[in-house]
């Protein structure tokens, strides 16, 4: 049989397919606690990568007709991606782990050749001491690159470094 | 709980690495770190459903304006399977591309190439029970690009596929067969197993074409499997 097909980068042009309102994932009118999560996406000198598409995808609260589970946005001139969506709620791990409440961040770009995949965490959730991911990330400094901040009412950021100092951890899925 | 099966690895050398320094955007945009370990659990086996209510399909490129789009006609057509050969059914396909002189209608491309106001370039499906998908489009130019002196990409068709989970995202590029600017792209040869590169371009079939209308080539496309790897014959 033969193995899954080559990926190759998703280009400066992605943007043909674009539609804006995909960064709203409360669009269809999903319940529950409202947020944003934004970032920059920074490249190997700290500067804003302005042309990337950043998907994000989260098993809670599940995917129905108000709620679609998956956005993609933009990154603008400083980098940042935005999205709109509903605060995700723990969800089963592996064996009887609970998994702290995360969203899936997928991030595709000019000079990927392939998707680079990251996690965020919600800073001052209890279970994120618990998460068999964040645990298995020894250095904290490392493991804080998957955790979002609050950024104001209902609005959480988080950064993503592809390279150099401060880079995010990058998973391998 | 039962733990969700694993999505299987990717066949190493069937994937192009990150750092692939002859492609120049590489250089600050890869990790240096390797990438970490994530176990799949219920985040990475499962994805997203799209219905066409809510991401209306588009499979026909060629008449979005007031007059047929300018250029050669063509269909692209082929079959999702994942690595066990299962049909990957009911997923979306999307395509975007430049049009026939080499120019995409994006305000980033500055080639000096005509606009043909009657192509955009982007186009939506959803894949059949059967796995399989086509769509009419223009065959896309070939176009400048500033990697290295004098680099053209090859004729090309940018593909994003999703199949049933966050796991099996896929985003490449379809190649048209016999085009002499394959050999320079650092892009198509960042891939490093020869047979998986190759896989990149579409082959052309008489079956896809129509007759008095337009040529057909065939872009299959094998999304990752799970569980065990299934024994070499």
């Amino acid at each position: 049989m033969p193995s899954a097909t080559a990926s190759q980068t998703i280009g400066p042009y992605w943007h043909l397919l674009e539609d804006p309102s995909w960064a709203d994932l409360t669009r269809f009118g999903a319940q529950g606690e409202r947020i944003t999560l934004t970032g920059a996406v920074l490249d190997g000198d700290g500067k804003p990568c302005s042309d990337a598409c950043v998907e994000i995808w989260q098993s809670d609260p599940p995917v129905s007709d108000s709620f679609p589970g998956f956005g993609r946005s933009n990154t603008d001139a400083d980098g940042k991606y935005r999205f709109t969506t509903v605060k995700p709620g723990p969800v089963p791990g592996r064996g009887n782990a609970q998994q702290a409440p995360h969203i899936a961040i997928c991030i595709l770009s000019r000079g990927l050749m392939r998707a680079l995949v990251t996690r965020a965490y919600f800073h001052g959730e209890k279970l994120n001491a618990t998460d068999p991911l964040l645990l298995s990330i020894e250095e904290p400094a490392r493991r804080s690159t998957l955790i979002a901040r609050p950024a104001g009412d209902a609005a959480w950021r988080m950064d993503v470094r592809l390279q150099g100092d401060g880079e995010t951890v990058f998973l391998d899925v | 709980m039962t733990d969700p099966t694993q999505y299987r690895p990717l066949t190493p050398g069937t994937q192009p690495p990150y750092d692939a320094p002859g492609y120049l955007g590489t250089i600050k945009r890869h990790p240096k770190q390797k990438p970490h370990p994530l176990p799949h659990t219920i985040t990475e086996t499962t994805g997203p459903s799209f219905s066409a209510s809510h991401f209306p399909p588009l499979a026909d490129l060629t008449k979005t304006g007031d007059k047929p789009a300018l250029g050669e006609r063509i269909i692209v057509a082929g079959r999702i399977t994942d690595e066990d050969g299962r049909p990957v059914p009911h997923t979306m396909v999307e395509i975007w591309q430049a049009n026939a002189t080499g120019r995409y209608d994006h305000p980033a491309d500055q080639h000096d190439a005509p606009l043909d106001p009657n192509f955009h370039g982007a186009g939506r499906v959803f894949t059949d029970a059967d796995g399989r998908y086509r769509f009419l489009t223009i065959r896309p130019g070939a176009y400048p690009w500033p990697n290295h002196r004098n680099a053209w990409r090859p004729n090309h068709i940018h593909y994003s596929y999703f199949g049933p989970a966050f796991a099996t995202r896929l985003v490449t590029q379809m190649y048209f067969p016999g085009d002499p600017l394959l050999a320079f792209d650092p892009i198509f040869h960042a891939v490093p197993d020869e047979h998986a590169r190759n896989r990149l371009i579409a082959a052309f079939d008489l079956d896809i074409t129509e007759p008095d209308f337009a040529l057909g080539y065939r872009f299959d496309v094998v999304l990752r499997g799970r569980g065990a790897t299934p024994m070499e014959e």
